[in-house]
């Protein structure tokens, strides 16, 4: 089941979505953190951000919308306490970075050079935001900035995390190639509204939300496909996987390891069970090795 | 470790219109819950993706069975009215205890004044049951009561209707005032609107108010960040102004946060 992500080596290829899965701590109750591939931090910025009021989710079908804002204690706090608990586990350590400027995510970037982490994921996509984040995925420009700026503070590995709310998915990830990201995730959700017809007023305080569940598998699995055939990096395939089937899809299409997010709120054994799902499967199959479902369409 | 636990329902009544009184298997739910607590209800259609949060009623360790009050308020509410008690195939996905209920320990020996609004009851009822004698409860009912009859003995029972269909005419505050009762600490919980008028007056009348909120919840347990209040103080683990309804709550003193 091992995989190997820009030469870091998990043991195997399923990890935690950042946002949904805080820093581990609250789900170790359920889950032991040692038997997953890696954990994806909630993104994590220089100073401590409050981010949006209430509310900020609501359930759609088969789905659901979240506009947390990146709310988060700073990276300060993160370093101090968030770190040494992951370090218990015997599971890779993934940071998820964001940042309301350039310099913002190069100074997160920087200060996490010294610290025990394994790759660093950088949130270009977040839809609930005002400043950084989104706006930085979506152009071009901006998008290979940011990575050039980064790659060259990081010590780590990076990984760029895409938003699917853009035209063409292949330009953002050859872009991200291009100045040097060692591997892509995508993808990010998908932004949506609901609207209260009784109050006639938008259910989230933030109006826009950031769709994520099964309900947007299919579009992940395309949006996988064809940035995973547009560049030789790695991609990390996420979206709407709730169970081992899912993630197979996502390996097939073209996905190194996977990552699952909002399946963890229904069931928070979900992780492992979809670790176990796919080690069934290549036992059903015959299949000697995980790197031979890999990109095999 | 915590589990996500499939109770059968043993049994499902109507007590008022559109609310419901379910009574649940779990030992460990029936042992470890206290008053104020709540656990999340999971949907059986797989396309309602987000638990239902539901305070905890009563608890039965003998048994081993826990109960709810609920009222019918969107499509999870209905699926569970729906339900038939007593086949297993009618068992519930639940996680639970969670949140941190109210201070009960604490403030033992005092008097404490019960504030319910509408659904807010159910919380109030498993509260009364501990502290019997040391409890008065005030119950804000839209137009019809519902578990006030349920109340021990010991525990004196004040209602307000809106319609005035019985006990006083108005809010639990008139209710408060006709009566002219007081206490040492109060436990409130119900609509918003009520919460602010009972920690209004609490703070007026020099008394310490405790008030349990709701949020939407997604992962119930403190990862996601959905269900957060503002708090008027940094909390210690989340290094800003907020506070998580529930892990840190539902159930904080209403200085501490902004209602
Ligand atoms: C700590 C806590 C304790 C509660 N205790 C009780 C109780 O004892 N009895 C009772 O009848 N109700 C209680 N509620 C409210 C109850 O959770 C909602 O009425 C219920 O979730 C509605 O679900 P639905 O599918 O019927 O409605 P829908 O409106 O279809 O629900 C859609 C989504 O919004 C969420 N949602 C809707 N209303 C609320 C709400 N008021 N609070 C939180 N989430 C909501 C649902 O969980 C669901 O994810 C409590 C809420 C909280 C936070
Ligand atoms: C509540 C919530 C919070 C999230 N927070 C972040 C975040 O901080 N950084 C990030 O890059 N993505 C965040 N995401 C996006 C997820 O990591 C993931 O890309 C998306 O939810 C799709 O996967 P899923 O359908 O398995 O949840 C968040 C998603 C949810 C539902
Ligand atoms: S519901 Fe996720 S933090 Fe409270």
């Amino acid at each position: 089941m091992q995989v190997k992500l820009a030469g870091i080596e998990l043991k195997n290829p399923v990890m935690t979505a950042s946002g949904t899965f805080g820093s581990g701590q609250e789900y170790s109750r359920f889950v032991n953190l040692s038997h997953l591939g890696a954990v994806v931090t909630k993104g994590v910025s220089i100073v401590p951000w409050s981010g949006n009021q209430t509310p900020r989710i609501v359930e759609t079908p088969s789905g659901m919308l979240n506009a947390i804002g990146l709310q988060n204690p700073g990276i300060d706090v993160f370093c101090e306490r968030d770190i040494p608990f992951l370090r218990q586990f015997d599971t890779r350590i993934i940071v998820n970075v964001c940042g309301h400027s350039m310099v913002e995510y190069c100074e997160v970037a920087e200060r996490l050079s010294m610290e025990p982490v394994d790759l660093l994921e950088i949130n270009v996509s977040c839809p609930n935001v005002k400043e950084g984040g989104i706006a930085f995925g979506q152009d071009p420009k901006a998008l290979a900035g940011i990575v050039r700026q980064v790659k060259r503070v990081a010590r780590q590995p990076i990984i760029i995390k895409l938003s699917p709310n853009v035209t063409d998915i292949k330009e953002k990830a050859k872009a991200a190639e291009a100045e040097g990201a060692d591997a892509i995730s995508l993808i990010n959700t998908l932004t949506g509204m609901k609207i209260d017809i009784y109050r006639r007023g938008f259910v989230l305080a933030n109006r826009t939300g950031g769709l994520s569940g099964p309900c947007i598998h299919p579009v992940a699995v395309r949006m996988v496909y064809e940035a995973a055939h547009s560049v030789d990096i790695p991609v990390i395939g996420m979206g709407g996987i709730s169970v081992a089937e899912d993630a197979i899809e996502m390996l097939m299409a073209g996905a190194s390891a996977v990552a699952v997010g909002t399946a963890s709120f229904r069931d928070p054994l979900a992780l492992e069970r979809i670790i176990d799902g796919i080690e069934e499967f290549l036992d059903s199959q015959g299949v000697e090795q995980i790197q031979d479902i890999i990109k095999v369409l | 470790m915590m589990l996500k636990e499939s109770c059968t329902v043993l049994s499902l009544d109507e007590i008022e219109e559109d609310i419901y009184s379910m009574w649940l298997s779990s030992q460990a739910i029936a042992e470890e819950a206290r008053p104020g607590q709540f656990v999340n209800v999971y949907s059986r259609d797989r396309s309602r993706l987000l638990p239902r949060p539901i305070s905890i009623c009563e608890t039965d360790p003998a048994q081993g069975c826990f109960r709810l009050v609920f009222r019918v308020a969107g499509a999870g509410t209905r699926e569970f009215a729906s339900l038939q008690a007593g086949a297993h195939t009618n068992a519930l996905d639940v996680i639970g205890p969670l949140g941190n209920g109210f201070p009960l320990a604490e403030e033992k020996g005092k008097r404490v004044l019960l504030v319910g609004g509408g659904i807010g009851i159910p919380p109030m009822l498993s509260c009364a049951k501990v502290l019997q004698e040391d409890a008065m409860a005030v119950l804000g009912y839209r137009s019809r009561a519902f578990l006030q009859e349920e109340f021990p003995q010991a525990c004196p029972v004040f209602i307000a209707t809106e319609d005035g269909s019985s006990g006083s005419k108005g809010t639990v505050i008139d209710a408060i005032r006709e009566n002219s009762l007081t206490a040492d600490v109060i436990f409130a919980c119900g609509p918003k609107p009520m919460l602010r008028a009972v920690s209004a007056w609490a703070a007026k009348e020099g008394i310490p108010c405790f008030v349990s909120l709701e949020e939407r919840m997604a992962c119930g347990i403190g990862a996601c960040l959905g269900c957060v209040c503002d708090s008027n103080t940094l909390d210690r683990h989340l290094n800003v102004c907020k506070k998580r309804v529930c892990l840190e709550g539902p159930v904080f003193l209403s200085t501490e946060v902004k209602l």
